[in-house]
C-alpha cells in the first residue's frame, strides 16, 4: 500500500451474520457428480491392487520404473508401457500427523500420512498413503521400513484403498 | 542491458482492497475497486487501457465455473482484449508476467493486471474445495486434503537440513509484525515464537500460526510501454525479469526438500535481468509465504539463500525490514492475508511501492533499486517470478 493512498476499500462482515441470515446472502449447493475412466496406466495399477500387487510402469527410453504407473514418461515423452509388479514394502520419505479432515473440521484420532518410497521402483519413487499399527505417532521415523497391509481378497475393489495402510516392517 | 521483447515495460500504478475474511463486496466489486485505484495512481482512465489480464485461482472458491468471464467487467475489460490466467497459487505473480508480454510484444501500450480472490464464499470452509484439486483415481480415495501435502513437504525440508520448528516460527513472527504497518492487512499482530509453537497442531509439523488465513481481496497494477510510461510519470518501475516454471504433478516422485520449479523460474528471470549474484543484487523481495516454512524454502529456491541456510539468515535478522535482505516487508500472506491470486499480485504491488519509496512505515532502508516478487502453486510444482528495478 502506498502512503499516497488514503482510502482502503472493502467492508468486512461477521461470518455469523451471513450464516444466520441477518444480512442478504444466497446459498446454493451444486449437485455435480463425476465418473472417471481410470485410463491406460492407472487401470493396470488398480487391477494389480485387486490382486494384491503394486504395479509400476517402466519407460522404454530411460528405464525409470515409475509408481504410480503412467502411460508415458513425462521426461522422455516416450511410452512407459512395460508394466512390472514391484514389492509392497518401502521406506518412509516424509510423514505427517493430521488432526484435520477434508472439510477443515477437527478430528481426535489423528490420520497418519506418509510418502513411501516403494521397493523395486526407481529411487525416490514414492506414493502417498496412510500409516497404521502404530500406537504412538512419535514412533514414526524418517527412513523407517514399512509394508502394505492389504484388505482381504474378497474385500478388494481395485482401489488405492485395497491397501488399508502401511505398517512397520518386522524384518527377518 | 540486453533487450527482451520489443519494448521495455514499466509499472506505473498499483492498488488493492482490504484483505479480509467475508468481505461484503462481490469478487467483481473488489476487482473494480482495486483496478480503479491503480488507474487513479497511474493518472489514467479505463479508455486508456488497451488490454487486460485477470488472475484468479480455482473456480470452486467463488462457485462460478467461468470465473474469468464472471469477473471480467470488474477488471475493466469491456470490449477489450482480455484473458484470465490460472496457475494455482502462482497465479498472482504470473498475471504480471503475462501482462509483461502483452506490452513487451509491442502489441499493446498499456495493460491492466488484476488479481482477485473471494475464498470465503466457499462454505463453510474453502478447504473442502481444495480436496478437488487432487488426482481422483489414486489420491482422493485416501481422503487427501491440502494441508497434508504442505505438512509432508515442511517435514521433509526440516528433516533434510535438521531445521527446528522454532527456526521456522520466526518467519510467522516477523511477517505478522510487518503487517501491523499495512493498512489493508488482515492478521497483523505482535506474537512470539512460543505463541506459534503453542498454537493448535493442525497437521504436524504444521500448527495454526504457521498458516496464512482464508481471505477475500483484490489487487491491480497498470503496465505501460516505455514511451507511454515516460510521458505519464517521472519514476516508473521497470519490469526487468519474468520467469515461470512447472514440475510434474507426481509430487510424491521428487524430493520435496527443494523447489526446483521455483529455481527454474528464478533462473529465467535472473538471466533476463542480468542478475548473477541474487543475494547481493536483490534489495528487497516478496517471497510467497502461505506457510512460514515456505518463505525459507522459496528463499532457497530463489537462490537468495544457500540450501538449508534461510533459517540462519532469518535468525540473524537479515530478512527483517531493516536487514540486508528484507523479505516480505508487506507482512506477506501470513500477515496481510492470502486471497490466493490477489495475494501474489499484492506482492508485486508492494515491490512497486518499495521501489518508488512510497511504502511509508513499511519502507525498507537504503533506497532499494531492485526488487523481486515470487509466487508458487499447484501441487507443489509451479513457480512464478518478477524482477523490477527503479
Amino acid at each position: 500500500m502506498s502512503e499516497k493512498i488514503k482510502r482502503f476499500p472493502g467492508e468486512q462482515l461477521k461470518g455469523a451474520d451471513i450464516r444466520e441470515g441477518r444480512i442478504p446472502s444466497v446459498k446454493h449447493r451444486p449437485n455435480v457428480k463425476y465418473l472417471w475412466s481410470t485410463g491406460v496406466a492407472m487401470s493396470r495399477f488398480l487391477e494389480g491392487l485387486k490382486k494384491g500387487k503394486i504395479v509400476a510402469s517402466a519407460c522404454r527410453k530411460c528405464g525409470r520404473i515409475m509408481v504410480p504407473p503412467r502411460a508415458f514418461c513425462e521426461q522422455c515423452f516416450k511410452p512407459a508401457d512395460e508394466y512390472v509388479p514391484i514389492k509392497d514394502t518401502g521406506t518412509i520419505n516424509t510423514y505427517s500427523v493430521s488432526y484435520v479432515a477434508g472439510d477443515a473440521s477437527r478430528i481426535k484420532e489423528p490420520i497418519l500420512v506418509a510418502v513411501i518410497d516403494i521397493d523395486g521402483a526407481s529411487e525416490g519413487m514414492g506414493i502417498l498413503h496412510l500409516l497404521g499399527e502404530i500406537d504412538d505417532w512419535k514412533q514414526i521415523k524418517f527412513g523407517m521400513r514399512v509394508k502394505a497391509v492389504w484388505k482381504r481378497p474378497e474385500e478388494r475393489t481395485g482401489s488405492i484403498t485395497d491397501i488399508k495402510y502401511f505398517a512397520p516392517l518386522k524384518e527377518g | 542491458m540486453e533487450m527482451f521483447g520489443k519494448k521495455r515495460v514499466a509499472v506505473i500504478g498499483a492498488g488493492m482492497t482490504l484483505f479480509r475474511r467475508n468481505l461484503k463486496e462481490t469478487g467483481k466489486e473488489l476487482a473494480w475497486e482495486a483496478s480503479s485505484m491503480a488507474l487513479d495512481q497511474a493518472g489514467l482512465e479505463l479508455k486508456d487501457i488497451q488490454s487486460v489480464v485477470m488472475g484468479t485461482a480455482p473456480d470452486a472458491f467463488d462457485g462460478v465455473h467461468m470465473k474469468g468471464e464472471y469477473l471480467a467487467d470488474g477488471a475493466g475489460s469491456w470490449r477489450k482484449p482480455y484473458s484470465r490466467v490460472f496457475v494455482g497459487g502462482g497465479t498472482g505473480v504470473f498475471t504480471i508476467d503475462a501482462g509483461w508480454w502483452h506490452v513487451a510484444s509491442g502489441q499493446f501500450d498499456t495493460c491492466l493486471v488484476v488479481g482477485e480472490e473471494k475464498m470465503s464464499s466457499c462454505y463453510p470452509h474453502p478447504a473442502y474445495a481444495f480436496t478437488t484439486i487432487f488426482d481422483p483415481i489414486y489420491a482422493r480415495p485416501l481422503g487427501v486434503t491440502l494441508i497434508w501435502i504442505f505438512a509432508l513437504e515442511m517435514h521433509r525440508y526440516m528433516h533434510v537440513h535438521g531445521i527446528k520448528k522454532e527456526e521456522i516460527a520466526r518467519v510467522s513472527v516477523k511477517n505478522k509484525r510487518n503487517a501491523l504497518d499495512h493498512p489493508c492487512a488482515q492478521l497483523g499482530a505482535n506474537i512470539t515464537v512460543e505463541d506459534v509453537l503453542n498454537s493448535e497442531v493442525m497437521c504436524w509439523p504444521v500448527q495454526r500460526l504457521d498458516i496464512s488465513p482464508t481471505s477475500d481481496g483484490a489487487a491491480a497494477l497498470i503496465l505501460a510501454s516505455e514511451d507511454v510510461a515516460k510521458k505519464l510519470t517521472d519514476n516508473p518501475v521497470w519490469i526487468d525479469g519474468v520467469g515461470w516454471c512447472i514440475d510434474s504433478t507426481f509430487w510424491t516422485n521428487r524430493d520435496l526438500y527443494f523447489p526446483q520449479y521455483v529455481q527454474g523460474a528464478a533462473q529465467m528471470a535472473y538471466k533476463m535481468a542480468g542478475i548473477k549474484n541474487p543475494p547481493k543484487e536483490i534489495d528487497v523481495a516478496e517471497v510467497y509465504d502461505p506457510f512460514d516454512y515456505k518463505e525459507l524454502h522459496h528463499m532457497e529456491g530463489l537462490m537468495l539463500a544457500r540450501k538449508g541456510q534461510a533459517p540462519k539468515l532469518t535468525a540473524e535478522g537479515v530478512t527483517q525490514r531493516d536487514g540486508d535482505l528484507p523479505i516480505n516487508p508487506s507482512g506477506g500472506l501470513l500477515g496481510v492475508g492470502n486471497p490466493i491470486a490477489a495475494a501474489g499480485t499484492m506482492k508485486c504491488c508492494e515491490i512497486f511501492w518499495q521501489l518508488r519509496g512510497e511504502a511509508g512505515k513499511r519502507q525498507v532502508k537504503g533506497d532499494p533499486r531492485t526488487g523481486l516478487a515470487q509466487a508458487w502453486g499447484d501441487l507443489m510444482q509451479y513457480g512464478s517470478v518478477v524482477i523490477m528495478r527503479s
